[in-house]
C-alpha cells in the first residue's frame, strides 16, 4: 500500500503569497455570507423547498475553486451552493435561485439542488448521489480526447463513497486515466447518520483508493491553504496526462442534512469543538499572522456583507418565474412537443 | 445497393457518422476488439482506433455517465448498454440525467448521445435478457426512443440519432440482427418520428415495432390471401417523437386500429396511441382499438414457452379477422 499523506498547514510557509491568501479569504467569507443568508431567508420563507447548506465547509470550495483555471469544469452535489459561488457566480443568482425567482441562475426551473452555470465551468448540480463521478469522467474523456488541457473537478460527499457509481467511476478513471479529480468532503455524517457506523472503513474514500491503485490522501479540510495546495498538485497531475486523484477531505458541517434537519443527532459539545476550527476564522488569523491588517480584513467583510445584502434586496425585489417558461428547453428545439 | 444483414448495417450506420463527424466516439462492453456479443460493431476499432471506439469495464453506470459528460461537453457519444435489461443497471442516467439536464437548467446544458441496446426476444435466453423495455424510455420526457425493423432504416434511424441534438435510446432487436435487407448505396439519414407505411391497406391498420413488423406483414399476406382482407401496416419505428398524423391518417383511411407490441400488456406504448387514436379520432373507427401484445408475465426461457408469448403470425391475423368480423 502507498503511504498515507497527511497533510497539515506545517506553520507559516510563504508559497502561496498574499494575494492569492487575499483571495482564499474572500472566497470564504462570501460562501459563508452568502449562506448564512440563505439560511436567514429560509426562515422568512422566501426560500422553498429544501436545502443543503454547507457552512464550515468553505475551506474546500474555495481552495478548490481558487486553484482551477478558466475553462476547469466543476461537478458537485446538492450540497453546491459554495461550488457553485467559488467559481465566480454572482451570488445575486444563486440567492434568486433558492428563492424560485426570475433572476435566478435557472430561472427557478432547477431550484436549490440543481445550480448550473456552464459559462462558470459550473457543470451542474446532481442530486442523485454519485451521478455525477462517472458524469466528470465523461468530462475528463473530451478533454483527453480533444487534447485539452482542463481538468474536471467532482466533489462529493462521505455517503457517496457507498453508492455503485464511486467505484464504477474511480477504476473506469484510471483504466482511462482520465483528467479527473475526485474530491471527497468527509463532514462525518451520511446524511443524519455517522458515516461511520454504516462504512466498512475509517477513511470511506482515501482507505479506498488503494483497490483503485490511487495514493492516500487524507488532508484537513478546514484550512484552505492545504487544500490550495493539494488541488494545485492534483491537477498538475491531470494536466500533464497523469490520471486522477482522489482527495478525502476532513470537515465539518455546522448545520444539518438539510433545512428540515436540526441536528439533534450529533453528540454534546461535537460542533463546539469543530467550530473552533472554523476554517473562516482560521483563515482570518492566518491572515494576521503574515501581517494583514484589520482594516484590511475588515474591508473585504464589508464588501462581501454589501454583495449578499444587494444579491438579497435584488432577489426580493424579483418577479416570479413566468408560466411561459414552464414547458420550456424539454428538447433542444426548445420546447415540449415529443409527438405532431 | 447491397445486401445488409441488420448487424451489418449497425456497424456501417456508425462508421457512416464516425467517418463525416470526428466529434462521434463509441464505448461499451466488448464492442471494440471483440466486435461485439452480436458482431454488430465487427470492423469499427479497426477503421477508427482505440480513441474513438472504446472498451469499457462491466460498469453501465460508468458508461452512461462518462458518455452524457463527453456529451455536455461537446463530443457526440454513442454507447452501448450490451443488453437492454441492463438498462435497468443505470436507469438514474436515462431517467434522470439525460433527459433533465436541459430542462433544470433551463436550457443550458445539451446531451446529445445514442445509447445503442439488444432489445427483445426470441433467443431463449430467460427473463433477464430478452426483455422488450422501450416502453421504460417513452415515459420520460426529454428523451428520444427509436426502434429500426430493417437493415436499411438501421442506418437511417442511427444516423439521424446521432445527429439529433437530444439524447437518443436507440433499440435494436436482437432476433433481427441476421436478418438481411437491401441497403442503397451512400449515406442514408432518415427523420426521427417519420413512421413508416410499409403495405397499404384499406380494411384495417396494423401499428408494429422492429420485430413486430415482419410479423405484423406477415399476417397481412396471410389476411389477404386467406380471407380477402387488405391490412395496412405501419411501421412505427419511433416512439418518441411519434408521428401520430400518419397513424390518425390512416386510422381515417382504414377505421380499425391494431397494435402489436413485443411487451407485457400492462402500460405499453400501444396503449397510448389507442388513447391518443380515442381522443382525436374516435368517430373515424368502426370498432374498438385492439392491443395484441404478450401477457403481463416475464420471459420464459424454454423455446415452447417462449413462442407463445410473443404474439405470432398466426395470433396477429386471427385477432384481426376476429375483430373484424365480429
Amino acid at each position: 500500500m502507498k503511504p498515507s499523506k497527511q497533510s497539515t498547514s506545517g506553520g507559516l510557509n510563504d508559497d502561496i503569497g498574499e494575494t492569492k491568501r487575499l483571495a482564499l479569504y474572500r472566497s470564504q467569507v462570501r460562501l459563508r455570507e452568502a449562506e448564512q443568508r440563505a439560511f436567514d431567508l429560509f426562515l422568512q420563507n422566501l426560500v422553498k423547498g429544501t436545502s443543503h447548506l454547507s457552512l464550515g465547509q468553505e475551506a474546500i470550495a474555495a481552495g478548490f475553486a481558487e486553484a482551477m483555471q478558466k475553462g476547469d469544469l466543476s461537478f458537485c452535489t446538492y450540497r453546491g451552493h459554495a461550488h457553485t459561488l467559488a467559481r465566480g457566480v454572482p451570488v445575486e443568482k444563486v440567492l434568486g435561485e433558492l428563492m424560485q425567482r426570475d433572476n435566478g441562475l435557472m430561472r427557478g426551473k432547477g431550484g436549490s439542488m440543481h445550480l448550473t452555470s456552464e459559462e462558470h465551468g459550473v457543470m451542474g448540480s446532481y442530486a442523485i448521489i454519485g451521478a455525477h463521478l462517472p458524469i466528470a469522467c465523461g468530462a475528463a474523456w473530451r478533454a483527453q480526447y480533444k487534447g485539452h488541457k482542463d481538468v474536471s473537478v467532482c466533489f462529493f460527499g462521505d455517503g457517496t463513497t457507498n453508492i455503485g457509481a464511486f467505484h464504477e467511476a474511480l477504476n473506469f478513471a484510471v483504466v482511462w486515466k482520465l483528467p479527473v479529480v475526485f474530491v471527497c468532503e468527509n463532514n462525518l455524517y451520511m446524511e443524519y447518520t455517522p458515516i461511520s457506523e454504516v462504512t466498512a472503513v475509517p477513511h470511506p474514500a482515501a482507505d479506498r483508493a488503494a483497490a483503485y491503485g490511487l495514493e492516500r490522501i487524507i488532508i484537513d479540510g478546514n484550512d484552505a491553504d492545504v487544500v490550495y495546495r493539494t488541488a494545485q498538485a492534483a491537477f498538475a497531475k491531470a494536466r500533464a496526462g497523469e490520471g486522477p486523484t482522489l482527495i478525502e477531505c476532513l470537515t465539518y458541517r455546522h448545520s444539518g442534512h438539510s433545512r428540515a434537519d436540526p441536528a439533534k443527532y450529533r453528540p454534546e459539545g461535537e460542533l463546539e469543538k469543530w467550530k473552533e476550527r472554523d476554517p473562516v476564522i482560521v483563515y482570518r488569523e492566518r491572515l494576521k499572522q503574515f501581517g494583514v491588517s484589520e482594516d484590511t480584513i475588515a474591508g473585504i467583510d464589508a464588501e462581501v456583507r454589501r454583495e449578499v445584502d444587494d444579491a438579497t434586496e435584488a432577489c426580493k425585489a424579483a418577479p416570479m418565474p413566468q408560466l411561459d417558461i414552464l414547458t420550456t428547453d424539454v428538447y433542444a428545439d426548445g420546447g415540449w412537443a415529443w409527438r405532431n | 445497393m447491397a445486401e445488409l444483414t441488420y448487424r451489418e448495417a449497425v456497424a456501417r450506420g456508425i462508421a457512416q457518422e464516425m467517418s463525416r463527424d470526428p466529434d462521434v466516439v463509441f464505448l461499451g462492453e466488448d464492442v471494440a476488439k471483440a466486435g461485439g456479443v452480436f458482431k454488430a460493431t465487427v470492423g469499427l476499432y479497426e477503421q477508427f482506433g482505440p480513441l474513438r471506439v472504446r472498451d469499457t469495464p462491466i460498469s453501465e453506470q460508468a458508461i452512461l455517465g462518462a458518455a452524457m459528460g463527453a456529451a455536455m461537453t461537446g463530443l457526440k457519444p454513442i454507447a452501448e448498454i450490451m443488453f437492454s435489461d441492463f438498462i435497468a443497471v443505470c436507469f438514474d442516467y436515462i431517467a434522470n440525467e439525460f433527459p433533465k439536464s436541459r430542462y433544470m437548467s433551463n436550457g443550458q446544458t445539451k446531451c446529445p448521445l445514442v445509447v445503442r441496446t439488444g432489445n427483445g426476444a426470441g433467443s431463449r435466453f430467460g427473463a433477464q435478457h430478452s426483455q422488450s423495455v422501450e416502453n421504460w424510455c417513452m415515459m420520460i420526457p426529454g428523451l428520444k426512443v427509436v426502434a429500426p425493423s430493417t437493415p436499411r432504416d438501421v442506418i437511417g434511424l442511427l444516423a439521424a440519432a446521432v445527429r439529433d441534438p437530444d439524447p437518443v435510446i436507440f433499440f435494436e432487436h436482437k432476433s433481427l440482427y441476421a436478418v438481411k435487407g437491401e441497403v442503397p448505396d451512400g449515406e442514408i439519414v432518415d427523420t426521427l418520428g417519420t413512421a413508416k407505411i410499409v403495405r397499404p391497406g384499406k380494411d384495417a391498420t396494423i401499428l408494429a415495432l422492429a420485430l413486430m413488423v415482419p410479423r405484423a406483414l406477415a399476417a397481412a399476406e396471410k389476411l389477404q390471401s386467406e380471407h380477402g382482407i387488405d391490412v395496412e401496416v405501419i411501421d412505427v419505428r419511433s416512439l418518441v417523437p411519434l408521428d401520430t398524423q400518419t397513424i390518425l391518417n390512416s386510422v381515417g383511411r382504414t377505421h380499425r386500429l391494431f397494435t402489436v407490441e413485443e411487451n407485457p400488456r400492462l402500460c405499453g406504448w400501444g396503449a397510448e396511441i389507442v388513447s391518443i387514436v380515442a381522443d382525436e379520432a374516435f368517430y373515424d373507427l368502426d370498432g374498438p382499438p385492439v392491443r395484441i401484445t404478450t401477457p403481463h408475465i416475464p420471459l420464459p426461457a424454454a423455446d415452447i414457452l417462449e413462442d407463445v408469448v410473443l404474439p405470432t403470425v398466426d395470433r396477429i391475423a386471427e385477432t384481426v379477422k376476429r375483430s373484424l368480423n365480429s
